[in-house]
């Protein structure tokens, strides 16, 4: 089952950012989810906003996250990238300037919280010159929409295991295995659930529909663990510096590998 | 008067032109298309448009007066200007009108909790207000900011008992706490209403909150008609998401002879912090909706500003932004200051404390009446009274005295 762990793009520093793409490529990631910072993320709980509202406080935003890709891809990251984003950005850029930078920054997919298929069609027409799968969610709520949306997805489908914004919970919505088998009858591509999973090993029984999960809060929590462990022991070293940086990837490696258990 | 008032629901695509539209969370998609087809069912029962109508009436005081401000009229030398007294309604403003009109619907939907969003505290009231007569529990979700602009407000919806949420994130003000609103109501979806305040986010909010408001614009109608035997040349009022405004504004879009004025808040100025969102604002999609806003380069949504509380959004209901591109309505922009001179020339010639966001309107109608003949006629929607504002209007001009000393 494939492990799918979610980045803020350019946080905690944009330098650390490319640096744990590597490790998470290394350390067995399938595909990795970048967020792209945004000022109203709406379905995103407070880690993440957190993380985003640094991470543009750094100057990251879309165009700087394209470039960030770009750079990451020329260094040799091979691992399937599938850019997250809100819609006002893209809608900002031009859809057809958006999925031309896409593919020349080497994303592999488009996800994006705020479009349901009923809106979608624009950006996909724009994405499906390139080849670009335009990724839909489900919810526990989607009911009479699952078929709907299964049968015209792209890429592979994200179920959203709770209800609310992104953020660890001890428990998926009562429903969730139920939901997945659901959409499993229906769906063409690849079944993948996230939204308040902090630990492989929390998904039970549910791993035997699933061909992946999405760790995104969880991950970002570590990340901010790590950082103030680091501030806490390396008291004159800078986020910047050689040292801090090792001392933090080498720790992000361990927990990542805990977090596939 | 208005003992018929019947309404046609035709809700469409959701779409005004190209923006409105449904742009949320897909988890959200399941309540907003329910609410759309109970309205759609619920409210073309006559006997729910009864009710409204009754509720209205009875519980906040419809209708509201068509007033004549002749003395104002008087020192302007110009066109006659009549006010819509919004302020006169149960809790003070023209929110109510929606209040209840959503609070009955929610129940008929067989709702038990309600949320809300609030800005200047007049939306969390009503909600409040007409969730203790209803019966239902209600949380209001307001910005810490305007938690503290806004105490008395605060307190009235607590007496009321509602439960007001400070939201910490961003900046603390509307704009975020429409942002937690939303985040909660995804989370708590399964049973609970989200009693959006304005003609904003997804479809079919604007639509529907405008209907709810539209009697300000029937009444006024009828009003004018009884007194002018006319049709008012100009109407005005202020817009932040744009509820009172549209409210005044539909009933009269076919008739072409009167022209629509909607007022946004320039704030410190166009060139500095303001709230002009169709003046100097983009398209783009915010809480749910394809419409004007402010924005950087990067699609990142700027905060806005207004010295009242009510009028510093960001966005702008989908409705307005489609009257402006047809070019049926007018959009224009009076500042901070002006706006104030306005609220005290009101107070000063009519006894009328107006709360500042219709004090945006009033002043837009003070510059407009000087250049008009004495037989043209300016109706201007009064949407609340300043009672709520009294600290900030009271900081403002001791301010301003203390500046004037100085110089």
């Amino acid at each position: 089952m494939m492990f799918v762990p979610f980045l803020t793009a350019g946080f905690p520093t944009p330098s650390l950012f490319k640096k744990m793409l590597f490790i998470l490529e290394e350390e067995g990631a399938g595909m990795i989810e970048i967020g792209v910072p945004y000022s109203d993320p709406l379905a995103d709980g407070p880690t993440i906003q957190r993380s985003s509202i640094r991470a543009i406080d750094q100057g990251m935003n879309i165009r700087t996250v394209l470039d960030l890709i770009k750079e990451v891809r020329k260094e040799g990251l091979k691992v399937p990238l599938v850019l997250f984003t809100y819609y006002n950005p893209l809608l900002q850029m031009g859809l057809e300037q958006v999925a031309k930078e896409v593919v020349q920054s080497g994303f592999n997919g488009v996800l994006v919280p705020d479009l349901p298929i009923e809106e979608s069609q624009p950006l996909k027409e724009a994405l499906k010159q390139y080849h670009i799968p335009l990724i839909s969610l489900i919810a526990p709520t989607s009911f009479e929409r699952i078929e709907a949306i299964a049968k015209q997805a792209e890429g592979f489908i994200y179920i959203v295991s709770s209800l609310g914004v992104t953020g660890e919970r001890s428990q998926f919505h009562t429903k969730v295995k139920q939901l997945v088998q659901t959409v499993k009858q229906f769906a063409q591509v690849p079944v993948v659930l996230g939204f308040g999973i902090k630990q492989k090993s929390q998904l039970g029984s549910l791993t035997e529909d699933l061909d992946g999960y999405v760790i995104g809060s969880a991950l970002i929590r570590i990340i901010e663990e790590i950082e103030q462990e680091l501030r806490e022991s390396l008291v004159p070293e800078s986020i910047e510096s050689e040292e801090f940086q090792f001392q933090f990837l080498e720790r992000f490696r361990q927990r990542i590998r805990e977090v596939q258990q | 008067m208005m003992q018929s008032l019947q309404w046609e629901i035709d809700l469409g695509n959701g779409r005004f032109g190209p923006f409105g539209g449904t742009f949320i969370p897909e988890t959200l998609m399941h309540a907003v298309k329910e609410l759309e087809e109970a309205y759609e069912r619920i409210g073309k029962d006559p006997e729910f448009q009864q009710e409204y109508l009754k509720w209205v009436q009875e519980y906040a005081g419809r209708p509201t007066l068509l007033y004549f401000a002749d003395q104002l009229t008087d020192v302007l030398q110009g066109a006659k200007i009549y006010l819509k007294r919004e302020d006169l309604n149960h809790t003070g403003a023209h929110k109510i009108n929606n209040a209840i009109g959503q609070g009955l619907l929610a129940k008929r939907m067989g709702k038990k909790k309600i949320i809300a969003e609030t800005g200047a505290g007049q939306h969390g009231v009503a909600s409040a207000t007409i969730a203790a007569k209803l019966g239902l529990e209600c949380k209001v979700f307001m910005g810490i900011e305007d938690i503290e602009r806004q105490r008395l407000n605060v307190f009235r919806m607590q007496l009321l008992g509602a439960e007001v949420v400070p939201v910490e994130s961003g900046r603390g003000t509307l704009k975020d706490a429409t942002n937690e609103a939303i985040r909660y109501w995804a989370a708590n979806i399964e049973d609970t209403y989200y009693l959006i305040g304005s003609v904003v986010g997804p479809h079919p909010y604007p639509t529907m909150v405008r209907d709810f408001q539209k009697i300000i614009g029937l009444e006024a109608k009828q009003q004018m008609i009884e007194r002018e035997q006319r049709l008012p040349d100009y109407v005005i009022a202020s817009v932040g998401g744009g509820s009172n405004a549209m409210g005044i504004f539909y009933p009269f879009i076919e008739d072409h002879e009167v022209q629509l004025i909607g007022v946004e808040a320039a704030g410190k100025g166009l060139d500095d912090q303001h709230a002009a969102t169709i003046a100097k604002g983009k398209p783009g999609v915010i809480h749910g909706s394809y419409t004007y806003l402010l924005q950087d380069q990067y699609g990142m949504i700027q905060p806005a500003y207004s010295i009242s509380a009510g009028l510093d959004y960001p966005g702008i209901g989908p409705e307005h932004a489609y009257l402006q591109a047809i070019g049926r309505a007018k959009y224009t922009t009076i500042t901070d200051e002006e706006a104030m001179d306005a609220l005290k020339i009101l107070s000063q010639t009519e006894g009328i404390i107006p709360a500042i966001e219709s004090a945006h309107a009033v002043a837009a109608a003070i510059q407009l009446a000087k250049t008009l003949s004495k037989d043209q006629v300016i109706l201007v929607n009064l949407s609340g009274r300043g009672d709520k504002d009294m600290d900030t209007i009271h900081r403002f001009f001791t301010e301003k005295a203390k500046g004037v000393a100085k110089e």
